[in-house]
């Protein structure tokens, strides 16, 4: 990779950093509603992943904490903030949220509240994928506590079983909402808990984007030329609270600051720095640039933007009716 | 015009469809290489093979998601839940997913799918084997609900079902599938939407679907025959959205009402027959209208218990006698 594209992946690490805590400004400010869940502290799995990927034709799938995935799947920014915002040019014209963003321009398909709920979705894009022929994926991203629902072994089993090209990353920020990994679940290493299925598996850093890159490589690789499914675990850590409302009870504070020294961005950035690719003047410049443009560009087109028409409130409940 | 079964109808409407488009593909427990439980996919895994008409395990909630997510990108699923009961299982995909991406996509993603259920009460299945779920499905915004009442429904609510955008949640009858009816030799489709009048009639309007369709014109019969009653049967056929205007229509005409389920009398179809009633016609009343729906119970395993559970054609004659004094 050249120090262009390197720089390239910091400031996309940087510029989904900002953007969430600008959600968070915004959220305190009321001007976003409903739940909000943040990626800061796992921005190397998403970016990661799908820097190996074809944004655009292959499918992604993810669960609620979705913003830096639809981000890197293609989506604008901007119908990304509006439609936090709930306005009419959001990505889910506001009828989504948060935890419901779409686009299918860039196949970027949600966006879903129900933990373990994209499982068999991503299946089923597969399974098209594979009547229709095409060398495409299907590329599914949930959270380790996804992994107890009966979708996670039932689409597992069938993945398997029809040679469905799926990757399923499974982000293991070690807690499950609130409750640690090790009181809810037997096995804690994730990428065991599928080979009873026949699916090859891996496990690796989750901080470190070069690691992601490396694993996410032979893994799309494996998906797109065996067509068969596989299982990639990243170890990761989110450094804010499951969503805006957490207490952080279930925690400590010398944990989190363990994790906070291996923060993507600044394992990235020092080995940058490390290498000459980018100084700190150069650093500093383009994490004001990225400030500058999220508050001029984005969040202003956001709160520019109109609101859905009230009349329209019942329109979209039928294709049909929708002509 | 040839005599087909119920479960001929709906083999010809998958058979036709898949002929015509590849992404149409089927799926469920046991309807590939055995055939389908009734039958209604019997012949396909031969003809299309292993990728589109799929045996699943029994896993309903996952494979119903595989089938959403294939609509969401294309592919025209039809997913067979093997009893109603087990739709349960498959309710957070269906309701979640299949029914709200659409609209929660800004109408940007469409979900083509769709479900056959088979359901009802047929000879002692017991309590986890004969329900009904049309109350429920009826209740989730962003479903079409239909259930067809003859063989030529059977299959022309199958046609339009896959050829639609939306996705439909298609109620059959587990003591039907051997159901003997007419059906055009040349392709049609029924509508998703509006009722039908079974037997046109001038003194009361006998609302039903499905099953108990037949209850009603059995009925319809008996009180010409013996009552010099003239009842109108109505099929609703579309219970979501369901025909305001179909339904207010014949009330209109006849000036009197009744609804007849096999499902249980709380929530469901019998209430918002009435409901709409209320709203759209109350004051071309000539009486109350009346429900006759199933024994508020599980439904039992003994035989005479089982069929004093369900209502049948002559508890509709009783009620349509009492609201005439005849």
């Amino acid at each position: 990779m050249d120090a262009t594209d390197q720089k390239r992946l910091l400031r996309e690490m940087l510029f989904a950093r900002r953007f969430e805590e600008r959600c968070a400004e915004a959220y305190h400010e009321r001007q976003i509603g409903g739940f909000l869940h943040l990626y800061p502290g796992e921005e190397a799995c998403a970016i990661g992943v799908l820097e190996q990927a074809r944004p655009g034709s292959d499918y992604v799938v993810t669960g609620y904490r979705d913003h830096i995935h639809a981000l890197k799947s293609g989506m604008d920014p901007k119908a990304l903030m509006a439609e936090l915002f709930g306005k009419e040019a959001g990505c889910s014209k506001g009828r989504g949220g948060s935890m419901h963003l779409f686009d299918p321009d860039v196949r970027f398909m949600g966006g879903y509240a129900l933990v373990g709920g994209p499982f068999p979705l991503a299946a089923g894009f597969a399974k098209a994928i594979q009547l229709r022929g095409g060398d495409e994926i299907s590329i599914c991203f949930l959270g380790d506590g996804a992994n107890n629902q009966g979708t996670f072994h039932e689409t597992m089993n069938m993945a398997s079983l029809w040679n469905l090209p799926v990757l399923f990353v499974c982000e293991n920020n070690l807690y499950g909402i609130g409750t640690a990994i090790e009181r809810s679940t037997v096995e804690i290493n994730q990428y065991k808990r599928v080979a009873p299925y026949g699916i090859e598996a891996a496990q690796c850093d989750g901080q470190d984007i070069d690691v992601v890159m490396a694993h996410a490589e032979r893994a799309i690789q494996h998906v797109r030329e065996k067509r068969k499914p596989y299982f990639l675990e990243l170890m990761t850590y989110r450094l804010r609270g499951h969503s805006m409302s957490d207490s952080g009870a279930y925690r400590s504070r010398e944990e989190v600051e363990e994790w906070a020294q291996r923060d993507p961005i600044g394992i990235y950035q020092r080995r940058l720095m490390d290498a000459n690719v980018i100084s700190g003047e150069e650093f500093h410049a383009l994490d004001q640039a990225v400030q500058d443009e999220i508050e001029n560009g984005i969040v202003r087109f956001a709160v520019e933007s109109p609101e859905p028409r009230v009349e329209d409130v019942a329109r979209y409940v039928y294709v049909e009716g929708d002509k | 015009m040839a005599e087909m079964m119920y479960w001929q109808g709906i083999l010809r409407a998958h058979d036709e469809e898949m002929a015509r488009d590849p992404l149409v593909f089927a799926m469920g427990e046991d309807i590939g290489v055995a055939g389908g439980t009734y039958k209604a996919t019997s012949g396909l895994f031969a003809k299309y093979g292993d990728q589109r008409v799929i045996d699943t395990p029994i896993s309903e909630n996952s494979y119903t998601g595989i089938g959403v997510g294939a609509a969401m990108v294309g592919a025209r699923p039809i997913v067979e839940i093997m009893s109603v009961n087990f739709a349960w299982l498959a309710m957070d995909q269906l309701m979640n997913n299949a029914a709200k991406i659409h609209y929660m996509s800004g109408g940007r993603i469409r979900c083509p799918f769709v479900m056959r259920v088979p359901g009802g009460t047929a000879h002692q299945l017991g309590a986890q084997h004969s329900a009904r779920m049309e109350r429920v499905f009826m209740g989730i915004s962003g479903l079409r609900v239909v259930t067809p009442a003859t063989p030529r429904d059977a299959y022309g609510l199958l046609k339009s079902a896959v050829r639609c955008d939306d996705p439909v949640v298609i109620l059959e009858h587990e003591a039907m599938y051997n159901l003997k009816g007419e059906i055009p030799d040349t392709e049609f489709f029924t509508p998703l939407e509006g009722v039908e009048v079974m037997r046109p009639g001038k003194d009361i309007s006998l609302f039903a679907y499905n099953i108990s369709v037949h209850w009603a014109l059995d009925a319809a019969q008996k009180l010409a025959e013996e009552y010099g009653i003239d009842a109108e049967v109505i099929d609703l056929r579309a219970l979501r959205p369901m025909d305001r205007a179909g339904i207010a229509a014949s009330v209109r005409k006849t000036h009197r009402a009744l609804v007849v389920e096999e499902d249980e009398a709380p929530v469901g179809v019998g209430s918002e027959v009435m409901a709409i009633i209320n709203e759209e016609c109350f004051f071309d009343l000539d009486a109350a209208p009346v429900r006759v729906h199933a024994l508020d119970v599980p439904i039992p395993y003994n035989r005479r218990l089982e069929k004093a559970a369900i209502p049948n054609a002559a508890d509709v004659v009783a009620a349509v006698r009492k609201m005439l004094g005849r």
